[in-house]
């Protein structure tokens, strides 16, 4: 068997046991909350009786697995140079609200806008992952606590943006404040005619959001840039062995900065599914935590693309059995529990699994080259 | 002294180990209160079968019997209970920590449970030195210490602990010839004690100086036991390699007067203490500058300064360009190659393929980078040239480096550094930790390439290495270049003078060349 198809199955296995033994401890969990685990069980795969509650329960699996995706995406640039940005919360949120002001204050042909949108965004995230940045690079700082502390400004920051400079008109009655609200040009069509074309009826709300073809172009266009580039080399490098990259000529500080732009332009765009699929404005009522979920995704993806995909859907598909589970009397915190614990069992059955491939490569060329001596 | 029963006997030993040489079948009898060598050139199992009798490793087959009684050892501490000590090639020692409290760290005798009973630990100290002749201060710092001084501070680790046999992984291969004798008078003086040393090399003429036995390993298995009194240096290598040694020495000199290299009045400080010290020499084409010096003396930190990766004063000239301001990138952009001195460190991604081995340090020239792409197809072509002219054994260039032994990594990097026409390149330590095939087609390239008009910094511990390439010599010792030798007619004991400060440059300024008298 070649050793990558190997390493790939080992780590699905490893995967695969790891979320079985979760289900497991999610279960003592549920048991001990006075639930059922069977009822909880089969509320996860409950999407509805109707064709209309299965589009929906779809539709919004596939539009909570967007964000996760992108965020698992910014965490993992970070990390696969060993640099941990806990900031991407505070950057898309920062980001969020600027690039949905920005977008509120003209009007252009549905390309333009909305591709200024995405710009704005992408560049409020880089540039304030780029405060970190600078900061580890001159004065050394940590860039675990930097981003912590940034996260906090960038929330209050947004906080008051929205209800001050940036606020949009309330409408009577309305509790939330929100930015201006967007332009129709920059409403991103959405995809429920995928949904159609599998037979089924269009979902409610904004339906099924098309901001999920652009988070796949942003997935393969990322996944070519770490592989195939230079720059990705250069990443790689530094991330395996730093004091050898630094011999052979790669910068640290320039790299250093260069990530966290990078990982902080993407996090920037994890706020824009919501605001040109959905809420068309950025409001109080935001969706928080994608920045410290994607943590969590990032690690379940072992920083690869593909399994940030595979981890932000299996995320969302945990995330959308909120209401069953309450109709089936089970509390939804078992969510966050067994999101917690698959998180934690992936990441020691990763380790656990490249170990054993490591080990495997090592004896595979060791009895390839006893055949050549022999 | 018991004569008839051994102190360590080995059976049969065997171990299956992925990566390196296995041990096959080994057979010792070591005699108590001998000094036992057990030689084999680098690679030939001799570290995996002191992992085995040191209880860090356990053999697949066989017996070990420690004073006719068989043991099976789980981990280390089953051995040092047994009475087997080791002293690590590489000291371990914490450098903030007194002699005496690296000593007894781990083994502490208390006062009340609780407080660090110093005056029964300095009494127990004071009688070990005293009674084996090894001479230390208790109450100096490590930091403080030399080298040699340090290795006798792991010898009294290992006899606090009570060892009667004591296992010396290559304990001179940090020494110079000076330091090597001490520690050789230290060594008779604990088998005149009653205690058993099991000495580690693969340099023959000390192994037959000290040896009242000698074992010789090759390719994972004992291949014979013979007295040191019975055989020459040649007949023991012979027996190490199988076949004839190879020899470092260059022929007839390439030197040119083309300056390749100049480097003048390199200057770096910490903390106040100089590091390097108005540092001047040139290097010309076709010519190789062997760097002497015991290590901690600068050597790091030339290198780091000739490649741009600490900032320095004074400066560095490529082809009589200033190159001084340059990133490192710009640096080896422009034709330096550099051999790092710990190639895990600085040379290899351990955990990425060979291509991608080869693209680094390379990822922004022909072949491997074309646009911003790595040109994976060309990398991987370049790669195979390279395995094949440098014989690197591997099942292929997607292999990951780690899974290489040590030797095969450092032909890969050699291989990468000679890669895209050097003008000038850095080697140091490039035959460290490598067989001694790999060490003869190691010098083989470099000769070749000196030939071809390469400049070479060569920067090596190994006396005979540094002797046989250079054709021209300089010492370096406390940051400063002391010495200019014509290796020609140097001996390594006198090499071994300028390098512990023993003797100074008497009628030779360190710029003058190789006229020393």
């Amino acid at each position: 068997m070649p050793a990558g198809l190997f390493r790939a199955l080992l780590t699905v296995a490893g995967a695969v046991v790891a979320i079985l033994v979760a289900i497991g401890i999610s279960s003592v969990a549920i048991v001990a909350a006075g639930a059922n685990p069977g009822d909880a069980l089969a509320a996860f795969f409950n999407f509805g009786e109707t064709d209309r509650s299965f589009a929906n329960g779809l539709a919004q699996m596939f539009n909570r697995a967007v964000p996760l995706f992108l965020a698992g995406l910014a965490v993992a640039v970070g990390f696969r140079m060993n640099l941990f940005n806990i900031g991407v919360e505070g950057q898309y949120r920062i980001a969020a609200v600027c690039a949905a002001y920005v977008g509120s204050t003209f009007v252009a042909p549905a390309p333009i806008q909305i591709t200024v949108i995405i710009v704005v965004a992408a560049a409020v995230g880089g540039l304030y992952a780029l405060i970190p940045a600078v900061m580890k690079v001159t004065r050394g700082v940590n860039e675990v606590i930097s981003t912590i502390m940034l996260n906090y400004i960038a929330i209050n920051l947004a906080a008051f943006l929205v209800r001050g400079p940036f606020a949009g008109e309330r409408a009577e009655g309305q509790l939330t404040t929100t930015t201006p609200v967007l332009p129709e040009s920059a409403w991103f069509p959405n995809m429920n005619w995928l949904l159609e074309a599998m037979g089924l009826p269009a979902p409610r709300g904004g339906g099924m959001w098309g901001f999920l073809l652009v988070a796949v172009v942003i997935g393969v266009a990322l996944w070519v840039v770490l592989e195939r580039t230079k720059f990705g080399f250069d990443v790689k490098a530094s991330g395996l062995n730093p004091s050898a990259a630094f011999a052979s000529g790669i910068g640290p500080k320039r790299m250093v900065i260069s990530a966290m732009v990078l990982s902080g332009a993407i996090a920037g765009l994890i706020g824009l599914p919501e605001i040109l699929g959905d809420q068309h404005a950025f409001g109080t009522n935001f969706t928080p935590g994608l920045g410290y979920l994607g943590i969590a995704v990032a690690l379940l993806g072992r920083n690869s693309p593909y399994g940030i995909a595979v981890a932000a859907l299996l995320f969302a598909f945990l995330d959308r059995a909120q209401g069953p589970l309450q109709f089936a009397d089970v509390p939804p915190s078992v969510i966050t529990i067994m999101q917690g614990t698959i998180v934690l069992l992936v990441v020691v059955a990763n380790e656990i699994t490249s170990r054993v491939a490591l080990r495997r490569e090592e004896r595979r060329a060791a009895r390839q080259l006893g055949k050549v001596s022999a | 002294m018991n004569a008839e029963t051994p102190a360590v006997q080995l059976e049969g030993i065997t171990k299956r180990f992925p990566g390196v040489v296995a041990n096959h079948d080994i057979r010792i009898t070591v005699e108590p209160g001998t000094v036992h060598a057990i030689v084999g050139e680098n690679g030939a199992g001799k570290s995996t079968l002191m992992k085995i009798l040191y209880g860090m490793q356990k053999p697949d087959e066989g017996t070990i019997t420690v004073n006719g009684r068989e043991v099976a050892f789980r981990t280390p501490s089953d051995a040092i209970d047994a009475g087997i000590g080791m002293v690590h090639q590489h000291f371990m020692l914490a450098d903030n920590f007194t002699v005496l409290e690296n000593i007894v760290l781990g083994a502490e005798p208390r006062k009340a449970g609780v407080v660090l009973d110093t005056a029964r630990a300095r009494a127990r100290i004071n009688q070990l030195a005293e009674s084996h002749g090894l001479r230390v201060d208790p109450d100096r710092l490590v930091e403080d210490l030399g080298v040699g001084d340090r290795q006798r501070v792991e010898i009294l680790k290992v006899l606090y602990r009570g060892a009667r046999i004591l296992i010396l992984d290559e304990p001179t291969a940090v020494l110079v010839p000076q330091e090597v004798d001490e520690l050789f008078e230290n060594l008779r003086e604990l088998t005149a004690g009653g205690l058993t040393v099991i000495f580690i090399s693969h340099k023959l003429d000390e192994v037959l100086s000290i040896a009242d036995a000698i074992t010789v390993i090759r390719r994972g298995t004992t291949v014979a036991s013979v007295n040191p009194r019975e055989v020459t240096a040649r007949q023991l290598a012979e027996l190490m390699v199988g076949s004839e040694l190879p020899t470092p020495e260059t022929r007839e000199s390439t030197v040119t007067d083309t300056v390749a290299l100049r480097v003048s009045h390199l200057g770096m400080e910490s903390d106040g203490r100089a590091l390097l010290d108005d540092v001047s020499f040139d290097i010309h084409k076709g010519e190789i500058l062997g760097i002497a010096g015991v290590e901690g003396n600068g050597q790091s930190e030339l290198i780091e300064a000739i490649m741009g990766l600490r900032p320095v004063s004074g400066h560095v000239l490529l082809a009589e360009q200033d190159i001084s301001a340059w990133s490192t990138l710009k640096r080896r952009e422009s034709g330096i190659g550099y051999i790092p001195e710990d190639r895990h460190r600085q040379g290899l991604l351990l955990e990425a393929s060979l291509w991608e081995n080869r693209v680094l340090g390379h990822q922004t020239r022909r072949p491997s980078r074309s646009g911003i792409w790595i040109n994976r197809g060309a990398a991987k072509a370049d790669t195979k040239r390279i395995v094949k002219a440098y014989d690197v054994r591997t099942p292929g260039v997607d292999t990951l480096a780690l899974a290489l032994s040590g030797g095969n990594q450092q032909k890969l990097i050699v291989g990468r550094e000679m890669s895209g026409e050097p003008k000038f390149l850095i080697a140091a330590h490039p035959t460290r930790g490598v067989d001694v095939g790999a060490q003869a087609a190691i010098w083989d390239h470099l000769r070749e390439a000196r030939a071809a008009g390469l400049a070479v910094l060569l920067i090596s511990a190994d006396l005979d290495e540094l002797i046989g390439l250079s054709d021209t010599l300089r010492v370096i010792y406390r940051g400063r270049l002391v010495a200019g030798l014509d290796p020609s007619d140097v001996t390594p004991e006198r090499l071994g003078g300028y390098m512990t400060g023993a003797i100074t440059g008497t009628g030779s300024s360190p710029e003058s060349g190789t006229e020393e008298t």
